[in-house]
C-alpha cells in the first residue's frame, strides 16, 4: 500500500497539471500577440491559460499525444493548418449559438469543426517611387514579362503563399495556375527567403519593386522604431479590385478532439470571438476582425475599403495540396 | 559467478544501446511505411537539388573549415609567435557560439542596409545594388561561412594537441634530412595527422547536416529542410522518414570515416613533449601569424559578440528585463542533468568495450551514438514516437489498475527534452572516453588482474581515476551542445516552458535580434565557462 501511494505521489508530480480551470493552448501564434487577449480573458472568466507556442510541429504533436494531449485548443495563423487540423481528425466539432452569431456563415466550417477568427488580406506591396500607380494591379500581373527581376516574397511554401497559389487553381484550374507560379518565379529579384516585412525592406533598398505581404504588416512597420522607414518607401495594394476582389486568409482556431478542459476551451473560443476579444485583435495586430460591427484600427482604416474575393475557404483549401506539388514542380524556392 | 556478471555487463550496454536507438529505429520503419506517392513527388521535382545543396554544404564546411584551422593549429603546435598563448585558447571560443546567431548577426551587419554597406555606398556615391557587386550572405555560401567559423574549433582542438603530442621526434629527423619546414609539414606533420583530421572533420559533417536554423534563416533548401517541408507541410511522416534515411546514409558514410580515422590515430604512440616550440616565427613572419589568427577570431567570436553587446546597450529598455533568467535555468537543469545521464551511460558503455574484446562488443556504443547526426527536428520525431507509445502504454495499465491515468508523463513533460538530449549528445561522451581509455595500455588491466581484482573493482579502482578527466571534458562540451540546442526544445517543451535557445529564436525568427542580445551574450557567457575549464585540463595533460 506504502508503495503505491509513494508511487502516486511521485506521479502526480510529474503529471501535466490538470486543474479544473485552466485551458491549455497549442498556438501557432506567436506568445505576445496573444498574451493580452489572454490576460483579458483570465481577468474575465478566471480560467487560466497555458501556451505552448510553436511555429511549426504542433499538429504533429497533437496527433501522436492521442486521447492523453493536454490540448483543449489550437491557434492557427493560416487556413492551412486548420484543414490539416480538420484532415488529421484533430478536431471535435463545437455547436455553440454565441460563437455562431459572431462569427459569419463563411468564416466558419459548416459543421462547427473550426473557426476564422480575423482575416488577413494578401496584399501587394509596391515601391512608392519605382512603381506608382499599382493600386489596379492584379496577382496575375505578377507574372507579367514587365515585372522581370521586379518581385520580391518569403518562401513559396510558407502556408500565406499556399494559400494565394490555392486559391489561383481555385480559379483558374492547375494548368494555369502553374503557368502563373512559373511566371512569378521568372520575374523573381531574388531567391524566396526572410518574412513578408524582409520584403518590404527590400523594396525600401531598391532589390525590387513589388512584393506579396499580409495587410497588418504594414501595420506592424508603422509601429516599430526601427522598420517605420521601410513601410514609408511602400503603398500596399489591394489586388483584383476590378474583378474577384483580393484573397483573404485568416487566422482560426478549433477544439482539439480529446480536449480535457472541454468547456474551458468553449468559453475560451467565445471570448475570442466576442467584441472585445476582436477589438483587441483590430487594434493590437492590426487584423481585420470576423465579426461584423467591429471597427478596424484607424490605421488600418486609413488603407481604404477594399473588395474580398468571395470564394469559400474550404472551396480554396480543397488546393491546398496541389499547390504546395506546384511550388515543387516549378522549383519555386530554389 | 563470473558468468553473472558478464550478463549484466551485457544486458546494461545492450539496454543503454537499444534505448537510445529507439528514435532511430521509430523513424526507420515509419519509413517502410507506404508512402510512395509523396516520396516519389519529391523525387521527380526537388530531391535532387537538395541533395546536392547538402553535399555542396557539408563538402564546403569540412573544405573552408580545414582551410582555417589545420594552419592554425600547426602555427600554435609547432611555432613561437607573439600572443601564442593567448590563441592557444582563444581559437575555442566561438565553439560557444550558436551557429543561428553568428548567422543573424552577420546578415545585420552584411545586408544590404547593414553598416558595411551603407558605408561603401556613402564611400563611393553608389546608388543602388545595381551600382556594385557585394557578397550576398543569404545564400549556399553564407551558410557554409557562418557553419565553418562556429565549427572549425573542433578540428583546432584535435590537431593541436595532437600535433602537441606526437610530432616533436619526427619533424626532427625529417629536418635533420634537409626538408625544409614546409616540406616536413607536407610530408610528415600532415600525413601523420590524417587519423585525427578525419576524425574531427567526420564531427563538424555530423554537425553541419544536423544544422537547422541556419540554412533556415539562409533560404538554402536541404535534406533537413526537405525532411522539415515534408514532415510539417505534406504531414507526410513516412516520406519525412525516407529522406531522414538518405540522409542517415550520408552520416554513416561520416561515421565510418571517423572509425577509420581514429584506428590510424592509434597507431601512433605518445611521445614525450617537450616544452619549446620547433620553430620560431621572427619579426614579420610572427606578426602574420598572429594577424591571422587574431582576424579569424574576430570573425567568429569577437565581432558577433560585439554587436550583441551593442544591442544590448543601445536596447536597454528591451534587453534589461532579465525575465530570460527563468528560461536560462531551465536550459542550464536540462543541460546539467543531460550531461551527467550521458556521462554515466558512455562510462558503461566504453569500460565494456574495453572488458568483453569479442565480435560485436562495440555495436552498443555505436548504437548509443547514433543520434548525434539526426537533426533536431528529426530526432524530435524519432523521440516522439516511441515516448507517445510509452505513454499510452502506462496509461492503458494506469486505467486497469488504479482506476486513474497520469496523463502524457514521458511526452509530455520535461522527459522528452531531456531524453532527447541524451540521444543527441551521448555520442560525444561516447567517443571522448573511447580515446581517453584507448591510451590507457591493456597491461594496467593485466597488472590489476595480477593483483585479484575483478571486474567491478578493477573498473572502480583503475579505470574510473584515469576517466575523470575524459568525463570532464565530455560533459563540459556536452553542457554546451545542450544549452545552445534549438530544434528539438522547439518541438519538445511542455507547456509555458522555455529555454534560453527557444526564447532567443522567438527574436531571431521575428528579424529582431536585438530584443533578445542580452539573452544571446548570456548563452554564449554560459558556454565559455566550461571552454575554460577544459582547456585548463587540455593544457594540464600536455604537461
Amino acid at each position: 500500500m506504502k508503495k503505491k501511494i509513494a508511487l502516486l505521489c511521485l506521479m502526480s508530480s510529474v503529471a501535466p497539471v490538470m486543474a479544473a480551470e485552466t485551458v491549455n493552448i497549442y498556438s501557432y501564434r506567436q506568445d505576445f500577440l496573444i498574451q493580452p487577449i489572454l490576460e483579458a480573458f483570465t481577468k474575465e472568466t478566471g480560467i487560466e491559460t497555458k501556451v505552448v507556442f510553436a511555429k511549426k510541429g504542433l499538429i504533429e504533436r497533437l496527433k501522436r499525444e492521442g486521447k492523453f494531449s493536454p490540448a483543449d485548443v489550437v491557434l492557427t495563423s493560416n487556413f492551412s493548418k486548420l484543414i490539416q487540423l480538420q484532415d488529421e481528425g484533430l478536431i471535435q466539432p463545437v455547436h455553440d449559438e454565441t460563437i455562431e452569431k459572431n462569427i459569419p456563415k463563411s468564416f466558419r466550417d459548416p459543421e462547427g469543426k473550426w473557426f476564422a477568427l480575423t482575416k488577413r488580406v494578401r496584399s501587394i506591396y509596391s515601391s512608392k517611387d519605382r512603381q506608382k500607380g499599382s493600386n489596379k494591379i492584379r496577382y496575375e500581373d505578377l507574372a507579367d514579362q514587365k515585372y522581370k527581376g521586379k518581385i520580391c516574397t518569403r518562401s513559396g511554401k510558407h502556408p500565406y503563399n499556399v494559400g494565394l497559389i490555392a486559391s489561383m487553381v481555385a480559379h483558374h484550374g492547375e494548368a494555369k495556375a502553374k503557368e502563373w507560379l512559373q511566371g512569378v518565379k521568372e520575374n523573381l529579384a531574388r531567391k524566396p527567403q526572410g518574412n513578408d516585412r524582409a520584403q518590404v525592406k527590400a523594396i525600401k533598398e531598391g532589390l525590387c519593386d513589388l512584393s506579396l505581404g499580409n495587410s497588418y504588416y504594414l501595420g506592424k512597420m508603422l509601429k516599430n522604431d526601427k522598420q517605420r522607414s521601410w513601410a514609408e518607401a511602400v503603398n500596399i495594394n489591394f489586388p483584383n479590385q476590378a474583378d474577384r476582389g483580393a484573397h483573404i486568409n485568416v487566422s482560426g482556431v478549433v477544439l482539439t478532439k480529446h480536449a480535457p478542459n472541454k468547456a474551458n476551451g468553449v468559453r475560451l473560443i467565445q471570448y475570442l470571438s466576442s467584441k472585445q476579444a476582436q477589438e483587441t485583435y483590430a487594434s493590437v495586430n492590426m487584423e481585420y476582425p470576423v465579426k461584423e460591427g467591429v471597427p478596424v484600427s484607424d490605421m488600418v482604416a486609413s488603407w481604404g475599403k477594399f473588395k474580398e474575393d468571395s470564394i469559400a475557404i474550404s472551396e480554396i483549401s480543397k488546393h491546398r495540396v496541389t499547390a504546395l506539388k506546384l511550388v515543387d514542380e516549378v522549383k519555386f524556392d530554389l | 559467478m563470473n558468468r553473472v556478471r558478464i550478463t549484466a555487463w551485457h544486458s546494461f550496454s545492450w539496454a543503454a544501446g537499444i534505448l537510445l536507438s529507439l528514435p532511430l529505429l521509430a523513424l526507420f520503419f515509419q519509413s517502410l511505411s507506404p508512402d510512395n506517392e509523396l516520396f516519389v513527388h519529391l523525387w521527380n521535382t526537388v530531391f535532387t537539388d537538395y541533395l546536392t545543396n547538402s553535399i555542396l554544404l557539408l563538402v564546403g564546411v569540412l573544405c573552408f573549415s580545414a582551410f582555417i584551422a589545420i594552419p592554425l593549429a600547426w602555427l600554435n603546435a609547432m611555432c613561437e609567435y607573439p600572443l601564442k598563448r593567448f590563441f592557444s585558447w582563444s581559437l575555442m571560443l566561438p565553439l560557444a557560439m550558436p551557429a543561428y546567431l553568428i548567422a543573424a548577426v552577420y546578415t545585420e551587419l552584411l545586408d544590404y542596409a547593414g553598416p558595411i554597406q551603407v558605408w561603401l555606398r556613402q564611400t563611393f556615391g553608389w546608388q543602388s545594388p545595381q551600382d556594385y557587386w557585394f557578397f550576398d550572405i543569404v545564400s549556399l555560401a553564407g551558410a557554409v561561412l557562418m557553419l565553418s567559423l562556429v565549427l572549425f574549433p573542433y578540428l583546432y582542438l584535435i590537431l593541436r594537441s595532437f600535433w602537441l603530442e606526437h610530432s616533436y621526434d619526427l619533424i626532427r629527423a625529417s629536418r635533420v634530412m634537409q626538408h625544409s619546414p614546409w616540406q616536413s609539414f607536407i610530408r610528415v606533420s600532415l600525413p601523420m595527422a590524417r587519423g585525427a583530421i578525419v576524425a574531427a572533420l567526420a564531427l563538424i559533417g555530423m554537425e553541419t547536416l544536423a544544422d537547422f536554423a541556419t540554412v533556415h534563416l539562409f533560404s538554402v533548401n536541404t535534406l533537413t529542410t526537405a525532411v522539415y517541408d515534408t514532415w510539417i507541410d505534406h504531414s507526410s511522416l513516412g516520406a519525412a522518414a525516407k529522406i531522414s534515411c538518405v540522409m542517415l546514409l550520408m552520416i554513416f558514410l561520416l561515421i565510418g570515416a571517423e572509425k577509420v580515422g581514429r584506428r590510424q590515430r592509434a597507431v601512433h604512440d605518445t611521445m614525450a613533449r617537450e616544452k619549446k616550440a620547433m620553430y620560431t616565427l621572427t619579426g614579420g613572419f610572427g606578426w602574420l601569424a598572429a594577424g591571422v589568427s587574431m582576424l579569424i577570431l574576430l570573425l567568429s567570436f569577437f565581432i558577433p559578440v560585439g554587436v550583441l553587446v551593442y544591442y544590448a546597450v543601445i536596447y536597454a529598455a528591451e534587453n534589461w528585463r532579465f525575465d530570460f533568467l527563468s528560461h536560462a535555468w531551465n536550459s542550464f537543469q536540462v543541460a546539467t542533468i543531460v550531461s551527467l545521464i550521458c556521462i554515466a551511460l558512455s562510462v558503461g558503455l566504453v569500460i565494456f568495450q574495453r572488458f568483453f574484446q569479442q565480435k560485436g562488443q562495440q555495436i552498443p556504443g555505436q548504437l548509443a551514438s547514433t543520434g548525434y547526426a539526426i537533426p533536431g527536428t528529426v530526432l524530435a520525431i524519432g523521440v516522439l514516437i516511441p515516448l507517445t507509445l510509452l505513454d499510452h502504454q502506462v496509461n492503458h495499465w494506469f486505467g486497469q489498475w488504479f482506476d486513474w491515468q497520469p496523463g502524457l508523463i514521458f511526452s509530455g513533460t520535461v522527459f522528452a527534452i531531456t531524453f532527447a538530449y541524451v540521444v543527441r549528445f551521448n555520442a560525444i561522451a561516447v567517443g571522448t572516453l573511447e580515446n581517453t581509455l584507448a591510451k590507457v595500455s591493456p597491461s594496467i588491466d593485466m597488472a590489476g588482474r595480477t593483483m585479484k581484482l575483478n571486474r567491478f573493482q578493477l573498473m572502480y579502482k583503475v579505470h574510473f581515476p584515469l576517466l575523470r578527466r575524459g568525463c570532464l571534458t565530455a560533459g563540459l562540451l556536452i553542457f554546451i551542445e545542450a544549452m545552445k540546442e534549438l530544434p528539438a526544445a522547439l518541438l519538445l517543451r511542455p507547456f509555458d516552458y522555455q529555454t534560453l535557445a527557444t526564447y532567443i529564436y522567438q527574436y531571431v525568427s521575428d528579424e529582431q535580434l536585438e530584443l533578445s542580445a542580452l539573452a544571446a551574450l548570456f548563452i554564449v557567457g554560459v558556454g565559455l565557462i566550461p571552454l575554460f575549464v577544459v582547456n585548463r585540463n587540455i593544457e594540464a595533460h600536455g604537461r
